[in-house]
């Protein structure tokens, strides 16, 4: 398989060969790789490439996926622009 | 800061249900969704629901998310907010909301998390071409926009929303060229299965995507047989020149919501991935956040309404309002068991059964 080819995380642009060249240096956890390649950071925020990554993971360690810990979780769950989040709001 | 009483993320199938029940009692709620009207997914199901006619069997999805709509709208104690994402929720009880461009705090006595869930993806090479889609993504495209996605189409996953969107593509005119399944057999209803098949559309069990093809859009795609390890086996290729493949591989629950609240997540292969352990009620194991629909456990609308009515009802008594909950809930409680009877309830039975723990 053309692993160059196979995207796993689509915003961020990772590929399946990128993913298992990073697990091949060991790391093996999904909150490493995200860090290394911005797996996951995208403005889906990981909602498509997570279960993608998780059984990657769970393939080359022989795990099952379930116990592959994600990332912390936090807010905000979408990108948005800064002066958004400056402006505060305005009730206050 | 605002304030209220009972915030509902996800206007929904659930969400609706949820809203509606809650503020029945009295109570004063805020009804949360990120698009421009409510309904979640039913706006786009044109098929008739099963069930009994206590879950409005035999009437469309979109006219009852449309009556739920009108009627969560238009009650006095429900304020709805569209075009309004949930972005965080803190221990303080205040959640997010950034609606058209505007950062909005909300406190909120209760919460429930009734966000749905996102369509899956697969790995394979070349699977960032354009034409690739998620099966509810194209019954979006065709049903609410009244857009054609292409001219000839794979679909990948036999359950019931790959049966259901290739009958819809096939009756908006689009050739569907297979339907093809990973599963040694078909997940979804027989019915809709059957409607497929009489159309001539083969659904090929045990296939799986190899390859796509193309250069600037999808082209063609290669699937091929797999051995009961799910590895392809070679030699049993077979390529379709197709312009739009539809993955319809299952659903993930939208969780976010609940992680960051702190509530204990656990993984159930059957309820499409981390769910929230929760009590009878809908309550998480964080006091005062409640869960329903997709968002607690991939499941179909029908429950999901049940679900969302009972945490609804739960989150309302828990302020102090519904005097009569227990009756509601015996009730709730007897219909999800009804719906969940049977053999096609049995991977949600043994689902649940995993999260909390028991052998099913």
């Amino acid at each position: 398989m053309d692993e160059d080819r196979v995207i796993i995380c689509r915003c961020e642009e990772v590929t399946l060969k990128r993913v298992r060249e990073l697990l091949d240096k060991g790391l093996h956890t999904m909150d490493e790789i995200k860090r290394i390649s911005r797996c996951g950071m995208g403005p889906c925020q990981g909602k498509t490439c997570r279960p993608l990554l998780a059984q990657e993971i769970a393939n080359y360690l022989g795990i099952d996926v379930g116990s592959v810990a994600l990332p912390t979780f936090r807010p905000p769950t979408k990108p948005v622009k800064l002066g958004v989040i400056a402006r505060g709001d305005e009730c206050d | 800061m605002r304030e209220t009483e009972i915030a509902v993320v996800g206007a929904g199938p659930a969400g609706l249900c949820a809203a509606l029940a809650a503020a029945s009692c009295g109570a004063a709620v805020t009804l949360i969704d990120r698009e421009e009207r409510p309904g979640g997914q039913l706006v786009k199901q044109t098929h008739k629901f099963f069930g009994s006619e206590r879950q409005d069997a035999g009437t469309r999805g979109i006219d009852i998310g449309r009556r739920l709509s009108e009627r969560a709208m238009s009650h006095p104690g429900i304020r709805t907010m569209l075009e309004c994402t949930a972005l965080g929720y803190y221990a303080d009880g205040v959640l997010c909301l950034e609606q058209n461009e505007r950062f909005i705090k909300l406190k909120v006595k209760r919460m429930i998390v009734a966000t749905g869930a996102s369509e899956r993806m697969l790995a394979f090479p070349n699977n960032d071409l354009p034409g690739i889609y998620g099966a509810g993504a194209v019954q979006t495209l065709m049903n609410v926009h009244g857009v054609r996605p292409g001219d000839r189409v794979l679909m990948v996953g036999a359950g019931n929303i790959g049966l259901i969107v290739s009958y819809q593509l096939a009756q908006a005119g689009v050739k569907v060229a297979a339907v093809v399944e990973a599963l040694p057999k078909i997940g979804g209803y027989a019915v809709h299965a059957s409607k497929i098949r009489r159309l001539g559309i083969p659904i090929l069990t045990s296939h799986s995507v190899k390859e796509a093809h193309g250069k600037e859009v999808l082209e063609g795609v290669t699937v091929w047989r797999l051995d009961p390890g799910w590895r392809g086996i070679p030699g049993t290729e077979m390529r379709f020149d197709v312009d739009v493949m539809c993955l319809a591989v299952g659903l993930s629950p939208l969780t976010e919501l609940l992680w960051q609240a702190g509530c204990e997540m656990k993984y159930v292969a059957e309820l499409g991935g981390h769910v929230a352990t929760r009590d009878d009620n809908l309550e998480t194991t964080v006091k005062g956040i409640f869960v329903a629909g997709d968002a607690s456990g991939v499941e179909e609308a029908s429950s999901a309404m049940v679900g969302g009515r009972l945490a609804g009802y739960a989150a309302a008594a828990s302020l102090g309002y519904c005097p009569d909950f227990e009756t509601k809930k015996k009730q709730a409680l007897w219909e999800l068991a009804e719906l969940r009877a049977g053999p096609t309830g049995e991977k949600i039975r043994k689902g649940l059964a995993a999260l909390r723990g028991e052998a099913c």
